[in-house]
């Protein structure tokens, strides 16, 4: 059955998912596209765009992914197993974190886990652009976007807008 | 004082916290718990988030939880993320149900082009950001480079990825903090 596959699969990616749900989009990639045949590369690229444009946490991505892969018993398995196993871990440290917080060791970790999820976003941007295909102007869009977004504090809705606009032109 | 929030004004709350942001809802959920409704100073909020984004997975839903939990235990533990996702869930079921009808028609297929090239470089943008902010560059910046090979380049599994890196760079971060 998809939907408990489905839950499986996204349930130990979520003992990974350090940087959120967007760290995960090369993994999902993996799995979803590459691994199991589920979608392909332009489905996959259609939904990462969707989930940018629709409001709430980044986590829906995986919504919209169970949605195409399983109906709505796969939307379901899929947000629940990227929720689920951290929420229940967290329900029960939340009380106990007082007592590690500041530690060494667990320092250590937060620091050390930065810089590896800096690497999964970077791979994660790369995997979205190989798998649209972009031409030159959608480069020339992506790089516009990293310079205002960093230079600016524009919000992110005017990004999208911008870019829904260009895209029904036809110019990207 | 703050209040005491039951189960209907926790799902509520985060309810319009879920519906209020746009890629990434945190900065949502400090303002409604601690400058809105303030039922938590912002101490308490920096406290809590802590583990949140100590652990992995979606940090805005882990908030939730210990928030919920925190006011009305278990249910509240259940109804705060539910409450949170409910509303967006619904909504990109929507969309869903509309980029199936639609998906292929040409107009359709060319905006959502346009939204992932923007998204695209808005993750690079992200990417940079959190890379600025990484102390000891010198020391750690190479792990960032490490999964890139890793996981864009050779398409190695997350997971195992992860834990290696996280046994060395964390190691590394172990062995700086002693220095000091």
């Amino acid at each position: 059955m998809i939907a408990l596959e489905l839950f499986i699969e996204f349930a130990l990616l979520s003992f990974v998912a350090f940087g959120g749900a967007t760290a995960l989009l090369p993994e999902m990639h993996r799995v979803v596209v590459e691994h199991h045949h589920w979608l392909d590369d332009t489905t996959f690229t259609h939904l990462y765009a969707i989930a940018q444009a629709a409001p709430g946490p980044n986590v829906l991505v995986v919504t919209l992914i169970g949605w195409e892969i399983g109906g709505l018993l796969g939307a379901l398995a899929a947000t629940l197993a990227m929720c689920l196993p951290m929420s229940v871990l967290i329900y029960l440290l939340i009380d106990r974190w007082e007592s590690f917080a500041g530690k060494r060791w667990q320092k250590a970790i937060s620091i050390g886990v930065a810089p590896l999820a800096v690497g999964l976003i970077f791979s994660g941007a790369t995997l979205i652009a190989q798998a649209a295909q972009f031409g030159w102007a959608a480069w020339l869009l992506v790089a516009a976007t990293v310079v205002a977004n960093l230079r600016t504090k524009l919000h992110p809705l005017w990004f999208i807008g911008v870019g829904a606009a260009l895209g029904l032109l036809g110019l990207v | 004082m703050p209040s005491r929030p039951d189960l209907r004004a926790l799902f509520l709350a985060f309810s319009s916290v879920g519906l209020s942001g746009f890629g990434g809802v945190l900065p949502f959920a400090r303002r409604m718990l601690v400058d809105e409704r303030r039922w938590m100073s912002g101490e308490e909020f920096n406290a809590q988030l802590g583990l949140c984004q100590f652990l992995p997975g979606p940090n805005v839903v882990n908030l939730a939880v210990v928030v919920g939990k925190r006011y009305q235990g278990a249910l509240g533990a259940i109804v705060a993320p539910v409450g949170l996702l409910a509303g967006p869930f619904a909504i990109v079921l929507l969309l869903a149900l509309l980029y199936d009808a639609y998906g292929s028609l040409p107009l359709a297929q060319g905006m959502l082009r346009g939204i992932a090239a923007v998204g695209c470089g808005l993750l690079f943008a992200m990417a940079w950001r959190m890379g600025a902010a990484i102390k000891d560059k010198p020391w750690f910046l190479p792990f960032t480079a490490l999964v890139v090979v890793a996981i864009a380049g050779l398409r190695w599994p997350m997971p195992a990825v992860m834990i290696a890196g996280l046994l060395l760079s964390g190691g590394v971060a172990y062995w700086l903090l002693g220095r000091k």
